[in-house]
């Protein structure tokens, strides 16, 4: 068992989707918050295996794209500080902020350096003792860990000039207040590897304030056909709940060890989303214990918040609201190579899963 | 960044490990997960193994979805 081949088999599909066809009667919507899936569905063209009354909607899952631009700003604002070296994940790099972008402030000579993982950003802080090296740690339950894992290690080897931007965010607060929101969902696809690090008893708040249902759901087309089946199941017989489609990483605790050094580190606090506005209790910020390494504190800068880019709807993109195609900058001023908002930056993102995948 | 990938240990030394993604050999930290030894799978994310893969539970997955198969091919 290789865990792919097994998940993408013909005769399962066919089975998954013709069980689909014959339980579904009411229209239903579901909504996937991960940009893993989105790029799934879009690759193996799952919608278009479903019946039409089951419309499936990408929402707010992709960790570059929910980053608003003011937090791009400071990052760029970071990078113009002298002996100061950022690190970060591939994509963050190009999204545009308000008047430039880290790659644009890479090329007229600020130090920007794309990592694979943190350590590898601690392994720079070590080898230039004499600058000042900040992580820029974005992403969900599935990275925060690793975040967590830098700042401890940081801590262990006495590296002092190792500093973490924290714009880490937890995905519950998010799927709550799009409902809150007035965004129609009968059900949520469930992100599988924030799941297998958090567990999935994280969302029964959520189901049970907002009468949801909700599968976590792995990659592969086998996955989110079950997954969708399963939801529909749900809705067909007027339930909620948690269930997990993605048995064989997720469980309902999750990674206890990576949750207990996420609670070891951060905090939680309110954060902002692009699209999505303020969300209390959907950001991790630092603890107070750790605040020399917190880049927030550590380094001033100013930036002013400042209008989105005129004609990018990614905010609507962002909720489920409007599909990529509805912008009328899509695929024209704005694609993959010239990207004009954050969806069209990363291969999770929205603009760019539907661009790649028309 | 938000893709994992499922990948077989091939060595362990301390908290690092060397595993195999279709082929390719790639390192990962073992910081996040206890007892993982050669031949377990685990999933991948930015560098850090998240979690073991249940090859117990992959197959019954499978066997769900292939015993509704069973019962749809009947004739109803
Ligand atoms: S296509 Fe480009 S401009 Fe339009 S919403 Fe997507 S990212 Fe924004």
């Amino acid at each position: 068992m290789k865990y792919i081949d097994e998940f993408r088999n013909h005769d399962l599909v066919a089975t998954l989707t013709e069980a689909i066809v014959r339980r579904s009667k009411k229209p239903v919507r579901i909504m996937e918050v991960c940009g893993g899936h989105t790029l799934a569905i879009r690759k193996y063209g799952i919608q278009q295996l479903l019946p039409e009354h089951i419309e499936l909607l990408s929402g707010p899952g992709c960790p570059v794209c929910v980053t608003p631009r003011i937090s791009i700003d400071r990052a760029i604002a970071l990078s113009r500080l002298p002996g100061v070296i950022i690190t970060t994940y591939g994509d963050l790099i190009r999204v545009p902020g308000s008047r430039s972008s880290l790659n644009q402030e890479r090329a007229q000579g600020a130090d920007v350096r794309i990592v694979y993982s943190t350590l590898d950003a601690l392994d720079i802080a070590r080898t230039n003792p004499q600058k000042k090296v900040i992580f820029l740690g974005i992403g969900f339950e599935t990275t925060t860990p690793s975040s967590a894992v830098a700042i401890l290690e940081a801590e262990r080897q006495r590296i002092s000039n190792f500093f973490l931007l924290s714009m880490h965010k937890v995905m519950p607060p998010a799927m709550g207040a799009l409902i809150d929101q007035g965004i129609r969902i009968d059900g949520y696809i469930g992100p599988g590897h924030v799941s297998a690090v958090a567990g999935a008893d994280m969302y029964h708040a959520l189901v049970e304030k907002h009468g949801i249902a909700v599968v976590i759901a792995g990659f592969e087309p086998v996955d989110l056909l079950q997954s969708i089946y399963m939801l529909v199941c749900m809705n067909e017989e007027g339930r909620h709940g948690v269930e997990i489609q993605y048995k064989r990483v997720v469980t309902p605790r999750g990674n206890t060890k990576a949750c207990e050094m996420v609670n070891h580190v951060f905090d939680s606090c309110d954060e902002s989303w692009r699209g999505l506005g303020m969300i209390n209790g959907s950001g991790l910020s630092l603890k107070e214990q750790y605040s020399r390494m917190d880049a927030s504190l550590q380094f001033d800068v100013q930036v002013e918040p400042l209008p989105e880019p005129a004609g990018c709807i990614c905010g609507e993109v962002l909720r489920g609201m409007k599909k990529p195609a509805e912008c009328r900058l899509f695929g024209k001023t704005c694609t993959p190579a010239n990207p004009i908002g954050a969806c069209m930056v990363s291969g999770e993102g929205a603009c760019q899963a539907y661009y790649q995948f028309r | 960044m938000c893709l994992s990938i499922p990948a077989k240990i091939l060595t362990v030394e301390g908290n690092m490990a060397r595993a195999s993604v279709g082929g390719a050999v790639v390192n990962t930290s073992l910081h996040l997960v206890d007892d993982v030894k050669p031949g377990d799978y685990v999933l991948i994310h930015t560098g850090f193994a998240l979690q073991k893969i249940s090859e117990e539970e992959a197959l019954e997955t499978i066997a769900m979805i292939e015993e509704m198969e069973k019962e749809t091919g009947d004739p109803e």
